[in-house]
């Protein structure tokens, strides 16, 4: 099952080849990871998302507590939780497909941030799954570039 | 008060109590050389190779209980240090190693012996640090002790750069107490679990004690002993927790796993309750996991909770500092009957007939067996016993049974040969009344051979047992097992002669060639009590380690010396060497 792992750490250099070295010398997988501070300069938060079944869920969430460096870990995907993910893609006009990309984009809640006559770079933010539906609903070959910032998240629990 | 980084680095060793440095120095730490030698509380023991000193510190540690302390120089220095790093990391024994680092300066611009420290041993600490300010040495020092040496201890590198160590700072002296937000090793033992554990406990009928290395580097051998005695449980201990429990004792069955006793791992495989003790399942332990205590119910205990269901699934866990969690039980247990398991003590003694530690003598040869059983009559049974990795460690600890806990000092996670010479001089440092025996091989003496000149210089009287083969023992007997008998580079000619050898470093050198001279030889070799003693033992160079467990096979299916033929495992079993 997927899961999605929030991680808070010490922002100290360093932290963050901790964490990925753990995922790969245990060979746990990694779909996504991203990572800045927070509102405490001091502290990292890191999301990480990871497929695995729950011995291997378990086991990654007890070898992220064993690093010094983390204070604490929630696994975000066994409470309510919300997540998203930022995509940017660049998307070709050519061949007068503009009626068409526009089309697309309505159905969507993406934002256009930069137009010319050949391209729309458009932001879209929402769970990874929308943003899979977005990418495909274009043709392979308008696709001009596409950037994703994986999943990062929060517990609704207050 | 006005102190360069050396000096404070100095000082805040010496304030946690540090007596015993083992180092090697270098271009990067001549500042805290140079610091040292001002130093008149703490001895620095000068070794020649750098995972000489890390395991010599290692030894130091298993032996005193203390944290072991090596200092190594950039470079070449700390990629030498990494094998005795790892080492102690697998074994989880409290250390802290200080590694220079060239200035913080030319960090990253591949200086002459700059090396990524930190990104090298990572996976290999507990912990590590890079100190590029004089102004952070004091703090990290504290913290690296601190986390070396609490909750599962393990070791901890401080990477300082040079420029850190000479600077000049004003120093408000050693911290008295530390917290980190984001390590609180301090565990409250869970009560509900306890409870739970003692449910099980309380209906067991074919119950037994499998207690590890945990027992040991907890300190919790009185508890142990306590609760087996009050349970009346059969006990086996892992090859790290031998010594916990007192082997001579009717209620221990020997050590358990790959060579284990007949009875230790029959017991595990027919038991309903297994109450692991800081013990983790290690796959030399377990044999094939699918056949591994079909019919128990399993309690585990555990400093650590990511040892606990990582490899097999428990049914009741309690996470604590061992000695915590024992004395909870036995308070659980008072009132408590137990039910009566002398039908699980017939079945046990059953298989302690079959005697499976029996081996045939050969006139004419030595057997390895007989030279360690006449080192334990020699020492009474009470030397500390170092030994490298091969047929004599296990022979060492299955011959050499340990009533006391941290005299039994071998490499079992990693199995590092080389481990043994060095950690003999640190163990006859941290106990200087006792003997201390290092028990090798032809090959494992060879690759920390150096040290010689060390325990020399720095007087550090051992006697080196070597069980010499002329093979590779180990592995020339899995190439007959397993191999059909193609003996691929396990057979080393051109050996030195051991004799001329230890004699050109200072020391006493004695052949034994024949079992009548065997014990006259150990005799004279104790009574040297202060030089170091290398008796070279030529032992049968065929003899095999039994009993085994072939890899992929289960407790149940044991292979016997002269009794069973070592039947090919499947390719499966030969995939978990
Ligand atoms: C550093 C290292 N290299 C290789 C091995 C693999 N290995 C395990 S036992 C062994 C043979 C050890 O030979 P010796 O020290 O003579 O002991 P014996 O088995 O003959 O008693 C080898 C090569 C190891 N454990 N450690
Ligand atoms: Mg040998």
């Amino acid at each position: 099952m997927r899961h999605i792992i929030s991680v808070q750490l010490e922002n100290e250099s360093g932290a963050l080849s901790r964490v990925s070295g753990l995922f790969s010398a245990r060979g746990f997988n990694i779909e996504s990871l991203t990572v800045a501070t927070t509102n405490d300069p001091t502290m990292s938060r890191m999301t990480i998302v990871s497929i695995g079944d729950d011995n291997i869920i378990e086991q990654i969430i007890k070898q992220l507590n064993k690093l010094i460096d983390v204070v604490s870990v929630t696994d975000l995907t066994a409470t309510e939780h919300i997540e998203r993910e930022l995509l940017l893609v660049k998307i070709s006009l050519k061949n007068d497909s503009q009626a068409e990309v526009d089309r697309v984009l309505d159905g969507f809640d993406a934002k256009i941030i930069d137009a010319s006559e050949e391209a729309y770079t458009i932001e879209l933010a929402g769970k990874s799954q929308k943003i899979n539906d977005f990418i495909e609903a274009f043709d392979a070959d308008k696709i001009l570039e596409v950037s994703r910032t994986g999943v990062t998240g929060v517990c609704q629990k207050i | 008060m006005k102190l360069n980084g050396a000096q404070i680095l100095v000082d805040c060793l010496k304030s946690e109590g540090v007596k015993h440095i083992f180092g090697y120095p270098g271009g990067a730490v001549l500042h805290i050389y140079d610091a040292l030698d001002a130093c008149t509380t703490m001895d620095h023991i000068l070794v020649r190779h750098e995972q000489g000193a890390v395991h010599a510190a290692d030894g130091y540690a298993r032996t005193s209980g203390k944290c072991g302390v090596a200092l190594v120089t950039s470079g070449p220095g700390l990629t030498n240090a990494v094998t005795g790093i790892a080492t102690a990391f697998t074994d989880s024994i409290p250390m802290v190693v200080i590694s220079g680092q060239v200035p913080s300066a030319v960090i990253g611009s591949d200086a002459f012996q700059e090396v990524d420290a930190v990104g090298i041993t990572r996976s290999c600490v507990k912990h590590n640090f890079l100190v590029k300010n004089a102004d952070d040495l004091a703090q990290t020092v504290k913290k690296a002790f601190y986390i070396a040496t609490t909750g599962r201890p393990g070791p901890v590198l401080i990477d300082v750069t040079k420029d850190a160590t000479i600077a000049e700072i004003d120093y408000e002296g050693y911290p008295e107490t530390i917290s980190m937000r984001s390590y609180q090793p301090e565990v409250q033992v869970n009560a509900d679990q306890v409870a739970k554990a003692i449910d099980i406990i309380a209906s067991a009928r074919q119950p037994i004690i499998y207690s590890g290395g945990g027992s040991v580097i907890g300190n919790a051998s009185e508890a142990l002993t306590a609760l087996t005695r009050r349970t009346g449980f059969p006990i086996t201990q892992t090859l790290m927790g031998l010594g916990a429990y007192p082997a001579t004792d009717k209620q221990s069955l020997g050590m358990l796993g790959m060579h284990g006793t007949y009875e230790s791992n029959m017991a595990m495989h027919g038991s309903d309750c297994v109450i692991a003790i800081g013990a983790r399942f290690d796959d030399r332990i377990t044999g094939n996991l699918e056949k591994f205590c079909p019919d128990a119910k399993i309690i585990h205990i555990d400093i650590d909770p990511s040892s606990v269901g990582k490899v097999v699934g428990v049914d009741v866990s309690v996470i604590g500092q061992v000695n915590d969690v024992l004395r909870a039980l036995i308070k659980g247990l008072e009132n408590k009957e137990l039910p009566n398991i002398d039908a699980w003590w017939q079945q046990i003694n059953q298989w302690r007939e079959v005697d499976s530690l029996a081996y045939k003598t050969k006139s004419g040869v030595i057997k390895p067996q007989t030279a360690v059983e006449a080192l334990y009559e020699v020492t009474q049974g009470d030397a500390i016993v170092t030994s490298d990795v091969g047929q004599h460690q296990m022979w060492a600890a299955q011959y050499y049974p340990f009533d006391k806990p941290r005299r039994w000092i071998n490499s079992g996670g990693l199995g590092t040969m080389g481990f043994g010479l060095p950690a003999a001089m640190g163990a006859k440092l941290a106990e200087p009344e006792l003997d201390v025996a290092c028990i090798t091989g032809d090959g494992s003496i060879q690759m920390m051979l150096q040290e010689l000149s060390t325990m020399l210089q720095f007087h550090t009287p051992v006697k080196i047992i070597n069980l010499n083969n002329g093979y590779l023992g180990m592995v020339r007997q899995w190439q007959e097992f397993f191999y059909d008998k193609r003996y691929s580079m396990s057979y080393m000619d051109a050996l030195p002669d051991f004799v001329k050898l230890a004699e050109s470093y200072g020391h006493i050198g004695i052949r034994v060639e024949k079992e009548e001279d065997l014990k006259p030889a150990l005799i004279e070799a104790f009574k040297q009590k202060d030089r170091t003693v290398f008796i070279d033992i030529i032992t049968d160079p065929t003899e095999n380690v039994f009993p085994m467990i072939p890899s992929g096979a289960g407790h149940h299916e044991m292979l016997l010396a002269g009794r069973d033929e070592m039947a090919s495992t499947n390719d499966s079993g030969l995939n978990l060497v």
